[in-house]
């Protein structure tokens, strides 16, 4: 085992590799949400030109679906995963027919507010009915306990985080760059009345495709519940920070927001270690240096 | 000509009446987290905690009419202060009480004595309000930043926990009871191996944790409250830290953070508090009108609410002592000078700095097998006696406290 050091300038705090390595897997697990929640945000900005305010709100609705299924009809997690995802993605459908599809043309602004709105809305009315203090969720026994690495102990849930998150944020690249209904989705953001032309209902996919974004967000919540506390604010706190990835990522780019995501959280996670003061700041300085560098983002193209 | 003499005489009858009766009006403020993280703590339930003390009181003492008023600092010390000018200047509030969020209870406490009204303190914990900032308006009723560290990290420390490591909030209550607990601690003969100051609303605690298991402390002690405590302990469980032959020490946990974390997770944990409902017969039947006042019968008050509570019910006796609530001062001199005594905290005293004094009790989360019904949450390890419980008179450096 050897030591890594920071520059003099910098501290010049020192720690152990094997230390090093375990904050370097932690920050992975932290940036599979940063990644999957900014993905839900990039794929509603890149196809409907909405700013998702209201993303927060539905992680946390993920989380709290989740907590409602195992209290009132005994559905543990591995159900929830899939159902709150579900009943989540219905009311982001429902959002989206109610009010979004009057907004596509008016500047990005009033859907910023309006979804903005929505999620204080929600949030109230979550936090009237269940409080503030945060509920209950146990882990499911099947990923309980974990592995001693040598360097650090892996719970087995945080594996899985890495591993689901991965998939889904892969599996929804391919679907959106690469298969022929995600050709049919940029085409229709690029030029509906064209794509319309061609026999394609474009509103209903717009409206499912928010549905989607919608329904990642939950999903991300029905990860977090058994490792974070379930409380109303829970999304809030997270949204900030989540918005930033996909700037520095570049606005409506999914392989930036997914890069991005896991890329930020292990900066976040050396932070902790070497100057935790600023591990809540040092992903917004990094914004300001990018933006400053690449106004478009690290991935984004150029309108 | 009949019919006014008739009037004048009924109005001169009535004017005479209530006269004779000696009416008292006060209005009370609660001024509390109504909407955020801190209103499972006081908020709405420190407004059913106020109306049952006005109840009881109004049985007794029929003379004094009690108004109530109550609002959302936001936990913004200047949103708090704004709205305590208001009630002060505008609507005439004789007192408010409870206010967690120590920034906002100091500014608080700041504009009361120099409207000369009175400034009951349940929710918030920075002992400066009894230290440094205290002043001759205002009374810290339930519990303070010194009374935490020395109940919990003093036992800790006693039972063999001896090395620490602390993970801090990084603002000022956080760092207070850093210091006030790091102080018990060496005292006591513990040492401290390290700390790490993390950001308030803190999400993933599993880094900060790694470097407390590096640290091969026996105690990692939780200088934090709310949400990052919640999330620290349950990432501790995830990432085996008993396993490791460490322990957590939550200095500042209420019940509803223990009931938001689940005995599964939370068993163990060593904490102080001054009142918990499962107490004894007179808190469970109180913790009962509570929840039926509160509309929510499966929650439990917490140490505030009942804080409110007692220390609205002695500042209403102070009064009616006194036949007037005006002067704040003189309520506050009054309130000192009565013993206080009521169902919740029992017999206690008010030093000459503000502070409240009665025991403290140190308490352990049960595990899931034990708790017996809903709410049963903890055994009840030590009782710290009055006199041990808080910081001494003289240490307090308060300038009301002389010599």
């Amino acid at each position: 085992m050897f030591e890594i050091c920071l520059p003099v300038l910098l501290g010049g705090k020192c720690i152990p590799s094997g230390a090093l390595f375990g904050q370097l897997l932690i920050g992975l697990i932290n940036g599979s949400f940063y990644a999957l929640l900014s993905l839900g945000l990039a794929v509603i900005f890149g196809m409907l030109n909405i700013i998702n305010f209201s993303h927060g709100a539905q992680y946390m609705l993920g989380a709290f679906v989740a907590y409602l299924m195992l209290q009132y009809s005994g559905l543990g997690y591995w159900p929830a995963l899939i159902i709150a995802p579900l009943v989540v993605g219905l009311t982001g459908v429902i959002i989206e027919r109610v009010f979004l599809q009057w907004l596509y043309k008016l500047d990005h602004l009033y859907g910023l507010l309006l979804t903005f709105g929505l999620a204080l809305i929600i949030e109230g009315v979550v936090r009237n009915k269940f409080g503030s203090a945060g509920l209950p969720y146990t882990m499911p026994d099947s990923l309980r306990g974990g592995q001693n690495l040598g360097f650090m102990f892996l719970p087995n849930y945080r594996a899985w985080v890495i591993v689901a998150s991965l998939g889904v944020c892969i599996g929804t690249w391919f679907v959106i760059e690469r298969t022929r209904l995600g050709a049919y989705l940029r085409a229709a953001t690029e030029n509906p009345t064209l794509v319309r032309a061609f026999g394609i209902n474009v509103p209903v996919m717009i409206t499912l495709t928010y549905g989607f974004g919608v329904a990642l967000a939950a999903f991300a919540g029905v990860m977090a519940a058994p490792i974070y506390n379930v409380s109303p604010q829970m999304g809030s706190e997270l949204i900030i920070v989540v918005f930033a990835v996909v700037v520095i990522g570049g606005m409506g780019s999914i392989l930036g927001a997914i890069v991005t995501g896991f890329g930020l959280g292990v900066v976040e996670g050396l932070t902790k270690v070497f100057f935790p003061e600023a591990s809540n700041t040092v992903i917004f300085v990094i914004m300001a240096i990018v933006l400053l560098v690449r106004p478009a983002g690290l991935f984004g193209r150029r309108a | 000509m009949k019919k006014t003499l008739g009037l004048a005489a009924l109005t001169a009858m009535l004017l005479g009446g209530t006269a004779h009766a000696q009416q008292v009006t006060v209005k009370v403020g609660v001024l509390s987290d109504m909407s955020s993280l801190y209103s499972d703590i006081g908020g709405a339930g420190s407004v059913a905690a106020a109306k049952l003390a006005i109840a009881d009181f109004a049985k007794a003492n029929p003379n004094v009419k009690v108004e109530l008023v109550s609002g959302d600092h936001q936990n913004k010390p200047d949103v708090g202060s704004q709205l305590a000018n208001q009630w002060y200047d505008v609507d005439k509030v004789d007192m408010i009480i409870d206010t967690p969020n120590s920034g906002v209870a100091l500014a608080v406490s700041q504009i009361t004595t120099t409207k000369n009204k009175v400034f009951v303190v349940s929710g918030a914990a920075a002992s400066d309000l009894t230290g440094p900032k205290c002043n001759a308006n205002t009374v810290h009723w339930t519990y303070d930043t010194w009374m935490l560290a020395n109940g919990t990290g003093k036992a800790i420390v006693k039972t063999g926990g001896d090395s620490w490591f602390f993970l801090t909030a990084d603002y000022a209550f956080g760092h207070a009871l850093e210091r006030d607990t790091m102080a018990a601690v060496e005292k006591n003969g513990g040492k401290v191996l390290g700390k790490v100051r993390h950001p308030l609303n803190t999400n993933d605690f599993s880094s900060f944790l790694l470097q407390a298991q590096a640290s091969k402390a026996k105690i990692v002690g939780l200088a934090n409250a709310g949400g990052d405590t919640i999330n620290a302990i349950k990432a501790g469980a995830e990432f085996g830290l008993s396993k490791g032959g460490q322990k957590f020490a939550g200095l500042l946990v209420f019940a509803s953070d223990v009931n938001a974390l689940g005995l599964a997770t939370a068993q163990g944990l060593t904490l102080t508090e001054t009142w918990y409902w499962d107490l004894n017969d007179a808190n469970r039947a109180w913790t009962k009108r509570w929840q039926a006042e509160r509309n929510a019968a499966g929650k439990f008050p917490t140490m505030v609410q009942a804080g409110v509570y007692s220390g609205l019910t002695h500042y209403l006796k102070s009064v009616a002592a006194l036949k007037s609530g005006a002067d704040g001062k003189a309520v506050v001199e009054e309130m000192k000078k009565l013993p206080t005594d009521d169902v919740l905290f029992g017999k206690g005293t008010i030093r000459a700095d503000g502070r409240k004094v009665h025991p403290a009790y140190l308490l352990e989360v049960k595990a899931p097998a034990e708790s017996k019904h809903p709410g049963d949450f903890y055994h009840v390890r030590a009782t710290i006696p009055a006199d041990e419980a808080f910081r001494p008179l003289a240490e307090g450096n308060c300038p009301l406290v002389k010599g």
